[in-house]
Order: C-alpha cells, then structure tokens, then sequence
C-alpha cells in the first residue's frame, strides 16, 4: 500500500466483487421480510387474545413455528447486510471494526435465543 | 433523500429496539407464564405503548420506503414530481397504516 492519495491507494486494485450480491441480497430478504413479517403481524391481530395459553398455543403449532423460526433467520439476515452498510458508510477506524463486531454478536445472539425459544416452545408440550 | 435517510435510521431503530422486543417476548413465553406475565405487563404499560406504536409505525415506514426503493430500483420514479409524490406517499401510508393497526387493537382489546 502507497501513501498516496485515497484514489491512487485504490487504482487498479478492482472492487472487493461481492458488493452486487449483498446488494441482491439486501433486496431478495426484504421481499422475504414483507411476506413472513407481514404474516406475522396479521397473525397477532387475528389471535383472540395475547395471553400466554394462546400464544404458546398458537406458536407450538407447525405452521406458526415454521414460517416464524423463518422470520427470525430472514429479518436477522435483513439486518446484518443492511445495518453492515450503514457502519461502512458512517463509522471509520477502530470503531468500524468494533461495530461490525458487534452487529455479528448481536445477529447471531438475538438470533440463536429467538430460534431456541420457538423451537421449545414448539417441542415441548402445550399448558393445559 | 430525506425519506431514504430516514429509512436506514427506521432499520436500525427495528433492529436494535424491534429485535429485542422480539426476542424479549419469545425467551419470556419459552420461559414460563410468569416471565410472560411480566413480559406483558412492561408491554401494556404507557412507555410500552408508546415503544409498540413507534416500533408499528417504524415498521409500516420501513416497509413503505423499502416498497418505494423496489420501485427506484426499476429504475421508475425519479422524476422530480413522482419522486416527491412517491416520497410523501410512504410517509402518509405509515402513518395510515400505523392508525389502522392501533385502532384494531383498541377495539379488539389486548
């Protein structure tokens, strides 16, 4: 790496060649998002109430843990590409390195308790 | 431009403050009822409602403005008239969206 300019340092080098796919990415997870969320907002307002025999209820079946796991791994996924580019773009430095690290603790760690949550629920057997 | 800025600061409001909410109200009905209780009871409080209806109205927003980018990205819409209308659309349609919503929860009841 030269000490020249900003321009200079890059020229030549070529792009890092994944920006189109997090781009495509980025779009293919929020048509995902628009569906499963959407789905899922629905689906609260439809329930007769939100009190926990119903809502353990209502999450233990199949086809609510299914597309809801699915939601979680799609809006988790959404959020790591797109709050990715928001620190690139306005974070530099050490910093930079730190938040990306962070956003990855926090994607995969909201991430893991919500889809083992769900899981449990759906495994395990409904109160009675 | 204000409303595609906008945008990222309503996806890293759901992000951060829609995410935990989330996974808050999963751990607590995967915990047991009391933890649910407790979750439900932090949620019907004043500052939970005021967190549900921004957290509502981020959503609709974000949905709104990613629909509108969709659009863009077909390379439609950037004329000076259209942009501005479409702009001002996803503003209108969030908070349109957000009132409906609320509005199904009062009347049905929590």
């Amino acid at each position: 790496m030269g000490s020249g300019t900003g321009l200079g340092r890059v020229r030549g080098l070529g792009s890092a060649r994944s920006g189109s796919h997090h781009w495509w990415l980025q779009r293919v997870t929020a048509l995902g998002n628009v569906v499963l969320v959407l789905w899922f907002l629905f689906s609260l307002l439809r329930l007769p109430s939100l009190g926990y025999e119903g809502v353990i209820n209502w999450i233990h079946s199949p086809l609510t843990a299914v597309p809801l796991a699915l939601m979680v791994i799609n809006v988790c996924w959404h959020f790591r590409l797109g709050l990715q580019v928001v620190i690139e773009d306005y974070v530099h430095g050490g910093m930079r390195v730190i938040s990306l690290g962070l956003l990855h603790l926090w994607t995969f760690g909201a991430g893991g308790f919500a889809l083992y949550s769900i899981l449990k629920i759906a495994f395990a057997g409904t109160p009675a | 431009m204000a409303v595609s800025i906008l945008n990222r600061v309503m996806g890293v409001g759901l992000a951060t403050v829609g995410m935990a909410a989330l996974v808050w109200w999963l751990v607590a009905a995967a915990t047991g009822k009391e933890a649910y209780e407790t979750f439900m009871g932090c949620a019907t409080s004043w500052p939970g409602y005021v967190v549900g209806v921004g957290l509502t109205f981020t959503f609709f927003l974000h949905l709104c403005a990613g629909l509108r980018h969709f659009v863009l990205d077909l390379g439609a819409g950037f004329e000076l008239q259209a942009n501005r209308a479409w702009a001002w659309g996803t503003l209108i349609g969030a908070v349109l969206l957000t009132g409906l919503t609320w509005l199904l929860i009062l009347w049905k009841g929590i």
